[in-house]
C-alpha cells in the first residue's frame, strides 16, 4: 500500500473460497461473496452466524484457514491490518480513552504521514456535526455522539472498504433511527463500499442497497431488501426476515404457470416461477399480512387460495395492525396481520373465519422438508412450554 | 484524622441515610457501626500518632520518656548519620528493585492475559507461592542459596531478594489493568494504520500506565518496609527496618521518628492528591457528559 | 457440515488469545528470575535441612548428607515454638476478622454512597502501612509498657493485676499480630462487600428472614470470597513473623515462635540444618492448611 494517499474511491470485496476455524469450532464453513464497489452491503444473521467473523477477517483482524481476500481485484489474504485499506467502526467503538476526540480522528492520518492530519480530522468531525466537541475526551460524549467520532475517525482515512460491526447496537431505538438516516446519507455522500454487520433486520433492509443473510457459517440468500423479503428462498429467511406461515405437503397439480400443493386436503397453490422446486414435498409460504380473514365462507375464485374454516385464538392489538392467531384443524397455526382500517377487530376470539390471500403473493422454499430441519427454528417460550407440556401427557398416558 | 474530624464524617454519614425499616428497627446500621469505624480508626491511627508526636521529643539517647518539644530532630536528621545510611541504602534498594520487579512482572501480566502458551496452571503457580510463602522462609532459602554458592551478602543480594518478592505483586496489580483493557482497542489502532511498535506505545502502555504505577508504588512499599527477607541477606549492609530492628533493644533514636513519620506524610499527602484530583475528574466528566 | 462445531461460544469470545513467540519473550525473563531465586532456594533449603556437620569442622560448616534426624531433632526441640505458631496466628487471624468485617461492612455497603468519604476511609486503613512495621509495633510496646498510662490506669482501676504486665506476654503477641495484619484483613472483605448487591439483602428481609439471619445466610456466604483470601493474607504472615514475638518488641522469653528460632538458628548459632528443616516444616504446614481450608470453604478459583 502506497502511505500517505487516499483510495481513489470504494473498492469492490470479493471472499473466495473462505474458511475460518477456531479451536474448537468452525466460524465459517465457506464463503464466496463479492460485493461491487460504491454498494452499501448488509451482513444479517443471528449471533453467532459468523458475520461479525467475516468482518474481522476483511479488516484483517484474523487470518483465513483457508481462501482469499480480495480488496478492488487485490489479494491481501496475507497483508496485516494496518497495511489493508480497510477502516473499521468497531461494535464498543473502541475510541481511544487517553485521547480527545480529534486525536482520536486523527490517529490514522498521523500514523500513515499524511498531510495536514489536524484540518483533515476536523473536517470529517465537520462531516458528523461534532466539530464543536473536538477538544473533548470520548468519555464526555453520549453514546450516539461516541458513535459519530468512530464514524468519522474510521471515512477520514478514505478506506477503500468501510466495515461497521454492529455500529448502532448500543444506541436507543430512536436514535438508532436517527443513525441509520445518517450512515445511510454519509455512504451516499462519500461513496465509499460499507459493509454493514448486523443481526437487526430492519436496520438491513431500511439502509442497506444489497443483504446477504448469513446463518452458521454460510449465506443463505442474498440480494435486494424487498426481493429477500417478497421472495424467501429458505425457511431460515423466512422466519428471520419479518414472519410467514408455512405450509408443508406434496405438489397435487401442476399447470404451465403454477403448481398447487396438497396440504392435508387443503389445497394451496403457488406461481410456478416463484417456488424453488416444482415436485414431491414442498414447503410453501405466505406473508402475514398478506391474507385477508373472511367471516363467512369465501366463493372461490381463480387466483386466490383459501384456508378453513378455523378458530381465532388469540388477537392481539399492536397499534397499525392487528395480529390473530387463526387455529385451521390439520395445520399449524395461521398468522394474520390486519391493518386496522376501521376501529375494533374485525373478528373476535372464538369466531369462526376463513383466510384467503392472491395466489401471486404465495412463495416456494427450497428446503428439503423431507430431511430432517437443517436448522431448527428459534423456538419461543410458548412453544416450548407447549412441547414440554405434549411431552409430559404422552409419558402420563404411557404409564 | 483527629476525633472531631471523624465525628462530622459519621454525622455526614448518619444525617444523609434515610432510615431503612431495617435499620430503625434494629438501629445497628444507624449510629453503632459509624461509631465504630471510628473507634476502628483511632485505634489503627494510634501508634502513627506516637510515631509522629516522639519524633519532636527532646530526646537525648533512647526515645522512650517525653522530655520536651523540639524542632532539632527534624532539622539535622542526619546527626545520626547511620539512620541516614541505611534510609540511603533503603532507596537505593527501593527504586532498584522497583524498576526491575515492575518490568519483569509488566511483561508477565501482559503475556498472561493476551496470549496463550503451554505450562499455564504451572507459571501462575510459580507466580502465587512466593505471595503464599512465609517470608522467613523465601528468606532463609535465598540465604541458604547464596550459602551454597558461596555470594558475599550486601546491597547486590537484598536487591535480588526484593526484586524476587516484588515481582508477583506487580503481576497481580498489572494483570487487573491488562484484563479491564478492550482488546478493540489495539484492533483499531492496527485498523487505523499503526505498526504493532506504534500500537504498544501509543495505546496499550499509556492504558496501562495507571496500573504499572500501581504495582510500581506498591513494589517500592513493600520493599522499602521489608525487614524479614533483607535481615537474611543484608550481611552487614544496613536497611533502615533492620537499623530499627538492631536498635530496637538500645533504643530508637528520635530521628528515626522523623524520617517515618516524613515517608508517611509523604506517602498519604500522594495517596490524597490523587484520590481528591481522580474524584475532581469524576465530577468534570460528570458535569460535561451530562 | 459441522455444525455441532457452533455449539461453544461465539468467534468474538475466543479470538484474542493468541500464541505467539512474542508471549515466550515476555515470559522468559520474569520466569527465569523466579526460578532462580524462589524455585532454586526453596530447593536448597531442602537440601540444607538434610545437612550434616563437617567432622571436626569450624561452627556452621556443613556437608551435604540424608541426615532425615534433623526433622525429628527440631520437632523436639522447638514442637512448642512450632504449635504456639499456629496457636497466635489462628487467634490473631480470628481477631482481625471480628475486628475488620464490621468495619469492612460500614465502608463497603453503608458509606456506598459517598465514593470520596469511602476513599478516605480505605486510605486511614491502609496507613499503618506507610509507617514502618517495626516503628509501629515499637510505638505499642511503649504505649503499653508497664509505665504507660493504659497500664498504670487500668492498674488504678484494679482491671488489671498491680504486679501484671502487658508487654511481653502471650497476649501482646497477639494483640500485636492482630494490628499488624488488620489492614491485610479489610482490604479484601472491603472489595467483596463493596460488590455486595444490596438488593439481595432486601430479598432476604422480603422472604421472612430476620436481619441477623440474612446476615448470616446472605451478607456471609456472598462475601466468602473475601473472607478467604482476608484470612489466607493474615494467616500466612502471621505464622511466619518473628518481629512481634520478639524479646526487644511485644514478646518475651516465652512467647518464641518458630520464625524467631529459624532466624537465631540461621543467623545466631549458624545451624542452618535445624532453620532449614524448621522453614520446611513451616511451609509444609502452612500449604497444607491452606489447602484444607480453601477447598473446605469452596472458594478454589481463588488462585
Amino acid at each position: 500500500m502506497a502511505s500517505g494517499t487516499f483510495a481513489e474511491s470504494g473498492a469492490d470485496l470479493e471472499l473466495v473460497g473462505i474458511k475460518k476455524r477456531f479451536p474448537g469450532f468452525t466460524a465459517i464453513e465457506h464463503l464466496d461473496l463479492t460485493i461491487p464497489a460504491g454498494s452499501f452491503f448488509a451482513l444479517l444473521g443471528p449471533s453467532g452466524c459468523g458475520k461479525t467473523t467475516t468482518l474481522r477477517l476483511v479488516a484483517g483482524l484474523e487470518d483465513p484457514t483457508e481462501g482469499s481476500i480480495l480488496i478492488g481485484g487485490k489479494d491481501v489474504t496475507k497483508l496485516k491490518p494496518f497495511q489493508r485499506q480497510v477502516n473499521t467502526v468497531f461494535q464498543s467503538y473502541a475510541l481511544f480513552p487517553h485521547m480527545t476526540v480529534l486525536d482520536n480522528v486523527a490517529f490514522g492520518l498521523r500514523r500513515r504521514r499524511i498531510e495536514d492530519p489536524v484540518a483533515k480530522a476536523h473536517e470529517a468531525l465537520v462531516l458528523v456535526e461534532l466539530d464543536h466537541l473536538a477538544a473533548r475526551k470520548p468519555q464526555q460524549l453520549s453514546g450516539g455522539q461516541q458513535q459519530r467520532v468512530a464514524l468519522a475517525r474510521a471515512i477520514v482515512n478514505r478506506p477503500a472498504l468501510l466495515l461497521l460491526d454492529e455500529p448502532l447496537g448500543a444506541l436507543d431505538l430512536k436514535l438508532r433511527r436517527q443513525m441509520q438516516l445518517e450512515l445511510k446519507s454519509i455512504q451516499e455522500e462519500v461513496g465509499l463500499t460499507f459493509v454493514h454487520v448486523t443481526h437487526d433486520q430492519e436496520e438491513a433492509m431500511t439502509m442497506a442497497d444489497t443483504v446477504a443473510v448469513m446463518n452458521k457459517g454460510e449465506i443463505e440468500q442474498l440480494g435486494a431488501p424487498q426481493d429477500l423479503y417478497e421472495l424467501p428462498r429458505t425457511a431460515f429467511v423466512a422466519n428471520f426476515l419479518g414472519q410467514s406461515n408455512l405450509f408443508t405437503g406434496h405438489v397435487a397439480s401442476t399447470t404451465s404457470t403454477s403448481i398447487t400443493v396438497d396440504v392435508e386436503g387443503a389445497k394451496i397453490t403457488v406461481p410456478t416461477k416463484r417456488a424453488q422446486r416444482h415436485t414431491g414435498e414442498v414447503t410453501v409460504g405466505i406473508r402475514p399480512e398478506k391474507l385477508h380473514l373472511h367471516k363467512d365462507e369465501p366463493k372461490t375464485a381463480a387466483g386466490t387460495n383459501s384456508i378453513g374454516p378455523g378458530r381465532i385464538i388469540d388477537v392481539s392489538f399492536s397499534g397499525v395492525s392487528t395480529q390473530y392467531t387463526v387455529a385451521v384443524p390439520g395445520l399449524d397455526n395461521l398468522t394474520v396481520f390486519q391493518q386496522n382500517t376501521t376501529f375494533g377487530p374485525i373478528a373476535h376470539e372464538g369466531a369462526e373465519v376463513w383466510a384467503t390471500w392472491e395466489v401471486d403473493h404465495g412463495f416456494g422454499l427450497q428446503d428439503d422438508p423431507g430431511a430432517a430441519p437443517r436448522f431448527p427454528a428459534d423456538t419461543d417460550t410458548a412453544t416450548i412450554a407447549v412441547q414440554k407440556r405434549r411431552a409430559l401427557k404422552s409419558e402420563l398416558e404411557e404409564s | 484524622m483527629t476525633l472531631q474530624e471523624g465525628l462530622a464524617v459519621s454525622e455526614a454519614v448518619t444525617a444523609r441515610k434515610p432510615a431503612s425499616r431495617r435499620g430503625a428497627r434494629l438501629g445497628f446500621g444507624n449510629w453503632l457501626l459509624p461509631l465504630y469505624a471510628i473507634i476502628s480508626f483511632v485505634f489503627l491511627l494510634i501508634p502513627i500518632a506516637y510515631t509522629f508526636a516522639f519524633s519532636f521529643n527532646d530526646s537525648v539517647k533512647s526515645n522512650i520518656v517525653w522530655r520536651g518539644f523540639t524542632f532539632d530532630k527534624w532539622l539535622n536528621v542526619c546527626d545520626q548519620i547511620d539512620v541516614c545510611v541505611a534510609f540511603g541504602n533503603s532507596l537505593i534498594i527501593g527504586i532498584s528493585a522497583t524498576i526491575v520487579a515492575t518490568i519483569l512482572g509488566t511483561m508477565i501480566a501482559i503475556a498472561l492475559v493476551r496470549y496463550r502458551f503451554p505450562f499455564r496452571s504451572g507459571i501462575s503457580l510459580l507466580l502465587f507461592l512466593p505471595m503464599a510463602t512465609p517470608e522467613v522462609v523465601l528468606g532463609a532459602g535465598l540465604a541458604a542459596e547464596f550459602l551454597g554458592a558461596g555470594v558475599q551478602k550486601g546491597l547486590g543480594t537484598i536487591i535480588i531478594a526484593h526484586i524476587m518478592f516484588c515481582v508477583s505483586f506487580v503481576v497481580v496489580t498489572v494483570k487487573a489493568r491488562v484484563s479491564t483493557l478492550d482488546p478493540a482497542l489495539e484492533e483499531a489502532g492496527r485498523d487505523l494504520y499503526g505498526s504493532p511498535n506504534q500500537v504498544f506505545w501509543r495505546i496499550t502502555f499509556p492504558l496501562l500506565l495507571p496500573g504499572i504505577i500501581a504495582a510500581a508504588l506498591l513494589s517500592f512499599a513493600l520493599s522499602f518496609d521489608d525487614f524479614i527477607i533483607t535481615n537474611f541477606n543484608a550481611g552487614t549492609t544496613n536497611t533502615f527496618p533492620k537499623y530499627i530492628y538492631i536498635s530496637a533493644a538500645r533504643g530508637i533514636p528520635a530521628e528515626a521518628n522523623v524520617i517515618a513519620s516524613a515517608v508517611f506524610l509523604l506517602a498519604i499527602i500522594l495517596v490524597l492528591i490523587s484520590q481528591i484530583s481522580s474524584a475532581m475528574k469524576r465530577k468534570r466528566l460528570a458535569a460535561a457528559g451530562g | 457440515m459441522a455444525f455441532s462445531a457452533f455449539a461453544t461460544g461465539t468467534a468474538k469470545e475466543q479470538a484474542p488469545r493468541r500464541k505467539s513467540k512474542i508471549a515466550l519473550l515476555l515470559l522468559l525473563p520474569g520466569i527465569l528470575y523466579l526460578m532462580l531465586f524462589f524455585l532454586v532456594p526453596l530447593v536448597s533449603l531442602v537440601i540444607t535441612s538434610f545437612q550434616q556437620p563437617v567432622p571436626y569442622g569450624d561452627i556452621g560448616e556443613f556437608q551435604n548428607a540424608f541426615k532425615w534426624e534433623n526433622y525429628v531433632d527440631v520437632v523436639n526441640t522447638y514442637g512448642e515454638h512450632i504449635f504456639r505458631s499456629f496457636a497466635y496466628a489462628i487467634l490473631a487471624t480470628i481477631f482481625a476478622l471480628l475486628f475488620s468485617y464490621p468495619l469492612a461492612y460500614f465502608i463497603g455497603v453503608k458509606a456506598r454512597r459517598w465514593p470520596l468519604l469511602q476513599n478516605l476511609m480505605l486510605v486511614l486503613v491502609i496507613a499503618p502501612f506507610f509507617i514502618s512495621f517495626l516503628l509501629r509495633t515499637l510505638a505499642w510496646k511503649a504505649i503499653l509498657s508497664d509505665e504507660s498510662f493504659v497500664v498504670t490506669g487500668l492498674k488504678a482501676l484494679s482491671l488489671m493485676a498491680p504486679d501484671a504486665h502487658f508487654t511481653g506476654t502471650p497476649a501482646a503477641v497477639i494483640f500485636g499480630l492482630t494490628y499488624n495484619f488488620i489492614p491485610f484483613m479489610t482490604l479484601p472483605l472491603y472489595s467483596t462487600l463493596e460488590r455486595l448487591d444490596t438488593r439481595l439483602l432486601e430479598a432476604g428481609s422480603d422472604l421472612y428472614a430476620k436481619p441477623a439471619m440474612t446476615f448470616f445466610k446472605v451478607t456471609v456466604p456472598l462475601s466468602m470470597s473475601g473472607i478467604v483470601s482476608g484470612v489466607l493474607l493474615t494467616f500466612i504472615p502471621a505464622a511466619g513473623d518473628y518481629i512481634n514475638a520478639s524479646r526487644d518488641f511485644l514478646g518475651g522469653t516465652g512467647t518464641q515462635m518458630i520464625g524467631n528460632v529459624i532466624e537465631s538458628n540461621f543467623l545466631v548459632t549458624l545451624n542452618y540444618p535445624a532453620a532449614a528443616a524448621l522453614s520446611i516444616i513451616l511451609m509444609a504446614v502452612i500449604l497444607v492448611m491452606v489447602t484444607v481450608y480453601v477447598k473446605r470453604s469452596g472458594t478454589e478459583d481463588l488462585l
